[in-house]
C-alpha cells in the first residue's frame, strides 16, 4: 500500500491528491496515534515491546486470515470470537496437567497435544461449515446467519463449560506441554522468537499462497467480485463457500487452542469481541466488504497497526474504557472510509 | 429537417465545449475537443468505444474535472463540480442504466429530492398535477401514481425524460436510449424528442445505431482517439463517410465474407422446456459444424432463456440435448464447459466482468481448472502467456495484464471475455447480444472471429436484436416467439419480413 506512493504523486493534481489522503486518512490517523503514543513514552520504542507485539498478534493474525478469506468471497463471520471461545474451553479441558486438582476430566489420560488441538479444528469447522451451508444454500445474509451461529456457540460453549464437578470455573491447570506450546520460544543467541510469531508466520505463508496461486484463491474473488459472473465462468460457488467458511473454522480453531495455552486458562467468555478486532484489521487493511477485493499483507499490517495502538495505550496508561472509545472510532473511520470507495465507483 | 437546421445555424450556441482536455495517466482521453450544441436541434454525438465520447460527458458533468478547455452554457462559463449542479443549472443526462427507485411511484422518482411542500407535508395534489401536466406536454401516456416497478422500460425512459423537462433542462444527453427499445417505443421516443427540440431544448444524442441518428439528428459530431474530427450537418454527411470518420480508414464492408461451410450436425437440441415458466417450451433444433446460428425474436421472446437453459444457468424440466449424437447434461455451467459449451452473456456488467478485478484475472478464470499444475498451484507463465494471446489475437486496447477491467471502454471488456472463452477452447459457442453497445470497428472484428471460428469447425449461435447483423453473418436463423420456435430459415432466402412476421407468430 506504501510502496506505490511515490509512483502515484507523480501524475496527480491537488483534488487526486485530497482523495489519496482521504481514501488512506485511517493511516494518518494511526501514525498520529502512534507519534502521541512515543512522544508521551520514548522507551515504547524497545525489542521487549517489539516481542510482545507481535506474539500478541499473532494469534489475530490468524483468525484475521480466516474472516478476510470469507470477506473477499463478500461474507462475513460475526461467530468468530465465540467459536474461538469454544475452542479454547474444549483444548484446554482435553489439555489439563495429570496433577492438577481440579481437572474438568480427572480421568483422561495425558492426551498428546496434537490430538485434542485436531477435535477443536474438527468442532468448528463443523460450525463453520454450517455457516457456509446457511449463507450458500439458503441464501442468508452472512451478517444474520453468523449472528444466530455466533449465540448458538456461546450457548453450546456455556453448557460444555458450565457442569459438573466444577461447574463455572475457569479451567486452568493446563498441561505445562500445552501452555509451552504457545509461550516457547527459539533463542537465537539473545534474540528471542516466540513459537506462536513462527506458526503466524507459516499460516500467513499458507494463506498467501492459497490466496495466489491457487484455483481456491481465485475462485473466492471471482465469487467476491461478481457472483453471478463466477458463476457463469463455472465456479461452483456453493462449493467454494462451504470450503472458504470451513477453512476459515479451521483457522479459528487452532488460534483458539492457542489463546487458551498463551493465556494459560479458558472461560466460556474467551475470545469474545474478537471478531470485531480481526474483522475491523481486514478493513484497516484494505478489504472491502463489498468483495473481490484485499491481500494477506494488508490483512497482516491491519492486525500489526491495532495491536501497536492496543499495546501502545496501555502502555501509557490510558484508561482501558477508553481504548474501546477509540477502537470504535477506528473500526467506524475504517468502514466509512471503505463505503466512500465503493460510492465512488458508481 | 436540413432547412430547419439551416436556420438554426445563425443562431448562437447554446452549449459550448472548447478546447476540451483531460489525461489520464498514461493516456489522452480527450485532446483539444470542441463540441457545439444549438439549440432546438438534436446533435448526434458519435464515435468508437473509447473515442472519448462518455469521457467528454463526464466531463460535463463534473464526474471528471477537465484539465483544460471551456465549458460556455448560454454565453456563460459554467465548471459543474458534480451532476447534481448540472442538473440544477439545466443540463440533464438520461442514462443507459436507469437509476429509479423500483418500489416508488413515477412522481415520487420525478420530484424526489424537491417534494412540493404545504406547510410540513408534502403537497400530494401539487406534486400529481404538474407531473401531468409534463407527461401531457411530452404525450407521455402514464399515470403518475403508478409503481415504478411496473413500468416497462420505455416507460421508465419516458420518466426519466420528464423528470429532466422538470427541472426545465436546456440540454438533455441521452446514451444509447433505445438500446432496450421495440421499434414502436422508438417511434413514441423520437416523437418526444421532436417535442422537446420544438421548445428549444438542445440534445445530446449517442448512439451507434446509423439509421437513428440518420432519421432524428440535425447535426453530427464524430470523435476518434479523443480528438474532435468533424461536426456536419446530417444531410450533408452519408452513413457509409460517418464510419469511415468514426473508424479513421474506409470500412466498406460492415461484415466479413461467409467463407464457411457448415458440415455435419454437432449439437441438437429436442423438446426443451424449462422447469420454471414463462420460458422457452418444446424447442428443437439442429446445429452443424462450422455454422453460424442466428437466434432472432422481440424482447421477451425467451431468446436469453434458450441459451441460458443450454449452458445450464437455468434448469431443465424436460427434453434433451446431445453433441455429436451422444446425450449430455449440462446441470451447471461448470459441466457446461466441461462439455465444451461457452456463453458470452447479454448482460456484460451483471454476469460477465468482474469490474473490482485486473484484465489478467477476467481472462483466465474460465479456463482455471487448465492451469492446476501437480502440485496444485496454477501455472503463472501458462496463464501470462495465454493473456497476451488472447489481448494480441483479440486486439484489446489495455495499458497492462494488470488494469482493472472496469478502465476498459465497452468494446474491450467484451473482447477480454469473448477471449476468456475461446481460451476454454469451446465445440459450442453461445453469444448473448455479443454486439450491443459496441463501436462499429470492433462488431466487424468479433463478426470475423465467428466466421473464423466457423471455419474451425465450431458450431456458432448468435442472440440478436439487431436485423442487419442476423442477415449479415449467420447461415440461418431460429425466430423465437414467446418462448416457442416461430420457424427455422435459411439466412440467404429469408428478409426482415418474413422474421419480423415469425417473431409474432405465438403473441
Amino acid at each position: 500500500m506504501f510502496s506505490s506512493i511515490s509512483e502515484k504523486m507523480k501524475d496527480l493534481n491537488k483534488k487526486d491528491v485530497l482523495t489519496w489522503m482521504m481514501n488512506n486518512a485511517i493511516f494518518f490517523v494511526l501514525i498520529g496515534l502512534l507519534i502521541v503514543i512515543i512522544s508521551v513514552s520514548p522507551d515504547f520504542v524497545s525489542m521487549r515491546n517489539f516481542r510482545n507485539i507481535l506474539a500478541q498478534a499473532s494469534t489475530r493474525v490468524i483468525f484475521a486470515l480466516g474472516v478476510g478469506s470469507i470477506i473477499v468471497a463478500k461474507g462475513t463471520d460475526l461467530s468468530l470470537g465465540r467459536q474461538v471461545g469454544l475452542a479454547a474451553v474444549i483444548s484446554a479441558s482435553l489439555l489439563q496437567a495429570p496433577d492438577y486438582a481440579y481437572r474438568m476430566y480427572p480421568d483422561l489420560p495425558q492426551l498428546p497435544i496434537i490430538l485434542p488441538i485436531l477435535i477443536v479444528m474438527i468442532v468448528t469447522g463443523f460450525f463453520s461449515f454450517i455457516n457456509g451451508f446457511i449463507v450458500s444454500k439458503f441464501k442468508v445474509d452472512p451478517f444474520i446467519a453468523t449472528l444466530g451461529m455466533m449465540i448458538i456457540v456461546y450457548g453450546v460453549n456455556s453448557i460444555y463449560f458450565d457442569r459438573p464437578p466444577y461447574g463455572a470455573q475457569p479451567i486452568g491447570g493446563l498441561d505445562p506441554r500445552f501452555t509451552k506450546f504457545a509461550q516457547g520460544f527459539i533463542d537465537l543467541g539473545g534474540f528471542k522468537i516466540p513459537y506462536l510469531v513462527i506458526y503466524a508466520t507459516i499460516i500467513t505463508i499458507f494463506m498467501w499462497i492459497l490466496w495466489n496461486k491457487t484455483k481456491f484463491g481465485k475462485n473466492i474473488f471471482a465469487i467476491g467480485g461478481n457472483e453471478e459472473a463466477a458463476i457463469v465462468s463455472g465456479v461452483n460457488v456453493v462449493k467454494y463457500l462451504l470450503m472458504v467458511y470451513t477453512l476459515a473454522g479451521f483457522l479459528y480453531g487452532f488460534g483458539g487452542s492457542l489463546e487458551a495455552a498463551r493465556i494459560g486458562s479458558a472461560t466460556n467468555n474467551t475470545g469474545n469481541m474478537y471478531e470485531l478486532d480481526a474483522i475491523a484489521a481486514c478493513i484497516v487493511g484494505g478489504l472491502s466488504f463489498s468483495g473481490g477485493v484485499g491481500s494477506i499483507a494488508g490483512i497482516v499490517t491491519g492486525v500489526l497497526i491495532f495491536q501497536v495502538i492496543a499495546y501502545g495505550l496501555s502502555f501509557i496508561g490510558v484508561n482501558p474504557y477508553m481504548q474501546f472509545i477509540v477502537k470504535g472510532l477506528i473500526i467506524i473511520i475504517a468502514v466509512a472510509i471503505d463505503s466512500r470507495k465503493h460510492i465512488k465507483k458508481k | 429537417m436540413s432547412n430547419n437546421a439551416e436556420l438554426k445555424r445563425k443562431e448562437k450556441y447554446l452549449l459550448e465545449m472548447i478546447n476540451i482536455t483531460k489525461e489520464f495517466p498514461g493516456v489522452k482521453a480527450l485532446d483539444g475537443v470542441q463540441f457545439k450544441v444549438r439549440p432546438g436541434t438534436v446533435h448526434a454525438l458519435m464515435g468508437e468505444n473509447g473515442a472519448g465520447k462518455s469521457t467528454l460527458m463526464k466531463c460535463l458533468f463534473g464526474i471528471y474535472k477537465k484539465d483544460g478547455g471551456r465549458i460556455l452554457l448560454d454565453g456563460k462559463e459554467v465548471d459543474f463540480q458534480s451532476s447534481r449542479e448540472a442538473l440544477d443549472n439545466g443540463v440533464s443526462m438520461v442514462h443507459q442504466e436507469l437509476n429509479q427507485v423500483q418500489t416508488t411511484r413515477v412522481m415520487d422518482n420525478i420530484w424526489l429530492g424537491r417534494f412540493p411542500k404545504k406547510g410540513l407535508f408534502i403537497d400530494e395534489e401539487k406534486m400529481y398535477n404538474d407531473t401531468l401536466r409534463i407527461f401531457k406536454d411530452l404525450d407521455i401516456p402514464i399515470d403518475p401514481r403508478e409503481k415504478v416497478e411496473n413500468l416497462t422500460v420505455s416507460e421508465s425512459q419516458m420518466v426519466e425524460i420528464a423528470k429532466a423537462v422538470s427541472y426545465d433542462s436546456k440540454i438533455i444527453v441521452m446514451d444509447e436510449p433505445t438500446s432496450s427499445l421495440t421499434e414502436k417505443e422508438v417511434n413514441h421516443l423520437f416523437k418526444i424528442i421532436g417535442a422537446l427540440r420544438d421548445k428549444g431544448a438542445g440534445i445530446i444524442y449517442i448512439s451507434h445505431k446509423m439509421a437513428e441518428i440518420k432519421q432524428i439528428a440535425d447535426e453530427v459530431t464524430i470523435m476518434r482517439d479523443g480528438q474532435w474530427i468533424a461536426t456536419e450537418n446530417i444531410d450533408d454527411i452519408t452513413t457509409d463517410e460517418i464510419i469511415n470518420l468514426m473508424v479513421g480508414r474506409d470500412l466498406t464492408h460492415r461484415f466479413p465474407p461467409k467463407t464457411n461451410k457448415p458440415g455435419d450436425v454437432i449439437l441438437e437440441v429436442n423438446n426443451l422446456t424449462a422447469t420454471y415458466q414463462p420460458s422457452i417450451k418444446d424447442v428443437s433444433f439442429k446445429l452443424r459444424k462450422g455454422e453460424i446460428l442466428g437466434i432472432a425474436g422481440l424482447v421477451g421472446a425467451k431468446r436469453t432463456e434458450l441459451v441460458e437453459t443450454i449452458f445450464g444457468i437455468r434448469h431443465i424440466q424436460s427434453g434433451s440435448i446431445l453433441l455429436h449424437g451422444k446425450e449430455i447434461n449440462n446441470k451447471n455451467p461448470h459441466a457446461a464447459i466441461k462439455n465444451g459449451f461457452a456463453l458470452v452473456t447479454e448482460e456484460r456488467r451483471a454476469t460477465g466482468i468482474f469490474s473490482v478485478l485486473n484484465v489478467r484475472f477476467n481472462t483466465f478464470i474460465a479456463n482455471i481448472d487448465k492451469y492446476i499444475k501437480k502440485n496444485k498451484l496454477l501455472d503463472e507463465e501458462q496463464i501470462i502467456k495465454d493473456t497476451n494471446w488472447v489481448i494480441n489475437s483479440m486486439r484489446v486496447k489495455t495499458p497492462s495484464h494488470k488494469t482493472l477491467i472496469s478502465s476498459l471502454s465497452g468494446g474491450n471488456q467484451q473482447k477480454v471475455i469473448i477471449g476468456r472463452w475461446l481460451l476454454t477452447e469451446p465445440e459450442i459457442l453461445l453469444l448473448d447480444e455479443p454486439t450491443r453497445g459496441i463501436d462499429v470497428g470492433a462488431k466487424y472484428e468479433i463478426y470475423q472471429l465467428m466466421v473464423d471460428l466457423a471455419n474451425k469447425g465450431k458450431g456458432v449461435i448468435m442472440v440478436s436484436s439487431e436485423m442487419a447483423e442476423l442477415l449479415g453473418v449467420t447461415d440461418r436463423i431460429l425466430v423465437m416467439s414467446n418462448g416457442r420456435v416461430a420457424g427455422i430459415v435459411n439466412t440467404k432466402e429469408t428478409t426482415q419480413e418474413e422474421i419480423l412476421k415469425l417473431s409474432a407468430k405465438f403473441l
